[in-house]
């Protein structure tokens, strides 16, 4: 089980109750860690509050290109994207850089 | 509303060799730019970013000392970190120029009166004058009215034309003749494929150049951030905790600008280089010189030619003339009459009817329009 604290900024915080911070606690099979790709299926399984909504947080499986995810600061690319293993009080935040300027 | 910035992070501890930043090797690299791959850390992406800013402005002669450079301030991410930006840089390099925050007040209920909460607290909190200039004002009609008339279909098209005169006029009342607007390199890309993807080959060639003047104009545009990612301008924002708005407008976004901008990030997330590699592509290319044509026969003095539902007839097929005044208000306009005024005359003859429909309470009329519209049995 970890802990970790989720941040949807830059207007993607509408289709999570339009909160931007989030205290997550995701659960571990027996036995194995829980990477960003666990913490994804969780946000889309348990936070997206309206189904029709899904589209604008994940394309092809994935994060939809034009969202910045970020763990601890740093771009999730970097960090091994989905088989990242996640610790207590790591920070995620992903941030949309779709709208007007 | 007030700003809640992003959340601190705790330090990385236990950095790997690899895991270095490429520029000063000292501190843990954050990100990857997306021009070259290159990983760095936080510091030296700060350093970078501004100082390719400051190379664009000086290569291209941007600004000259004692000039009054007026910001085209949305609120939004971009012209936010663009106004912070030019104040850095203008302390740091001493370019000599007066900035000030220019708004446009559109008249939508619920999106442009939040974001102009954001431009306010931008002014104090990077110590700017701000001047807002309201379409009501200038042109007697807000937004939310113009919706409620014309319907949300052609929105963007009324509030693109208004504002570009808008921010002319403002500069114009402030007696400033530059102004600086936050489109990024992404913009510009879309831009590009938009034009081609329309044909639209008389914009194609103007479409990436760093300033914009037309003939007789007294009002300047440039692009500080011609060559700025997105991606980047975004994580500027972030790391510094800049304050800005993020949401969508309530009306439609222009679906073509949109289906191009989806386009461009999904080849983005294959070849980070294209938006750099299509602007590129977009100054090299030049049009063969057309055939000099006759002149065009004189109008009808008519010339706006008024559908029964209100729109109007937007005569786009005839010869394209820089420096020719609107006989109305006096505005650039390549045609006898301006598309502002255009689009003002065929408001005006909807006017009463909208006033008859919606009582007195104009304000959010649109918005009601629209929820009404979403509405099934």
């Amino acid at each position: 089980m970890v802990k970790v604290k989720v941040e949807f900024l830059g207007g993607l915080d509408v289709i999570f109750d339009k909160e931007r911070t989030h205290k997550v606690t995701v659960a571990a099979d027996a036995g194995s860690d829980v990477t960003m790709g666990d913490l994804i299926d969780y946000i889309v399984d348990n936070m997206i509050k309206n189904s029709n909504d899904r589209c604008v947080f994940i394309e092809n499986d994935n994060i939809r290109p034009g969202i910045l995810t970020l763990i601890n600061d740093t771009d999730w690319e970097l960090e091994g994207e989905k088989e990242y293993v996640l610790e207590d009080g790591d920070v995620v935040s992903f941030t949309s850089t779709l709208h007007g300027g | 509303m007030s700003f809640k910035p992003p959340s601190d992070t705790k330090k990385p501890k236990n950095v790997k060799v690899s895991q270095l930043c490429e520029l000063c090797h000292s501190r843990k690299a954050l990100i990857k730019r997306p021009k070259n791959m290159q990983k760095i850390c936080k510091l030296c992406f700060f350093h970078v970013f501004e100082t390719e800013i400051h190379n664009t402005i000086v290569s291209n002669s941007l600004f000259a000392v004692g000039e009054k450079v007026a910001v085209g301030a949305s609120g939004g991410k971009d012209s936010t970190v663009l106004a912070y930006v030019l104040k850095l840089l203008n302390e740091r390099y001493h370019y000599g120029i007066d900035i000030v925050l220019l708004s446009i007040d559109e008249g939508i209920v619920g999106y442009r009166d939040d974001s102009l909460a954001t431009v306010k607290r931008n002014k104090e909190q990077y110590q700017l004058p701000l001047e807002i200039v309201s379409y009501r004002e200038l042109y007697d009609w807000t937004m939310d009215e113009i919706v409620a008339c014309a319907g949300v279909r052609n929105s963007c098209t009324y509030c693109g034309v208004f504002r570009r005169q808008a921010l002319d006029r403002g500069a114009a009342k402030l007696g400033i003749k530059h102004v600086v607007t936050g489109h990024n390199a992404d913009d510009m890309a879309e831009t590009v494929l938009m034009n081609i993807l329309r044909g639209d080959v008389a914009r194609l060639e103007k479409s990436t150049s760093i300033i914009t003047q037309s003939a007789g104009s007294p009002v300047k545009r440039s692009k500080p951030f011609k060559f700025s990612y997105q991606k980047e301008i975004v994580l500027y924002a972030h790391y510094k905790k800049l304050d800005y708005f993020s949401t969508e407008c309530t009306y439609a976004p222009e679906a073509f600008r949109g289906t191009a901008r989806e386009l461009m990030k999904n080849l983005e997330a294959v070849r980070p280089s294209c938006i750099i590699d299509i602007i590129q592509s977009g100054e090299m290319l030049r049009l063969k010189p057309k055939k000099v044509k006759k002149a065009p026969p004189a109008q009808a003095a008519d010339a706006v030619e008024v559908r029964s539902d209100g729109s109007v007839l937007l005569n786009r097929h005839s010869g394209f003339i820089d420096g020719n005044r609107c006989e109305r208000c006096g505005y650039l306009s390549s045609n006898k009459i301006c598309k502002a005024c255009m689009l003002l005359e065929g408001l005006q003859q909807n006017r009463a009817k909208i006033l008859l429909d919606t009582d007195s309470s104009i304000a959010g009329a649109a918005k009601l329009t629209r929820t009404l519209e979403k509405l099934t049995f």
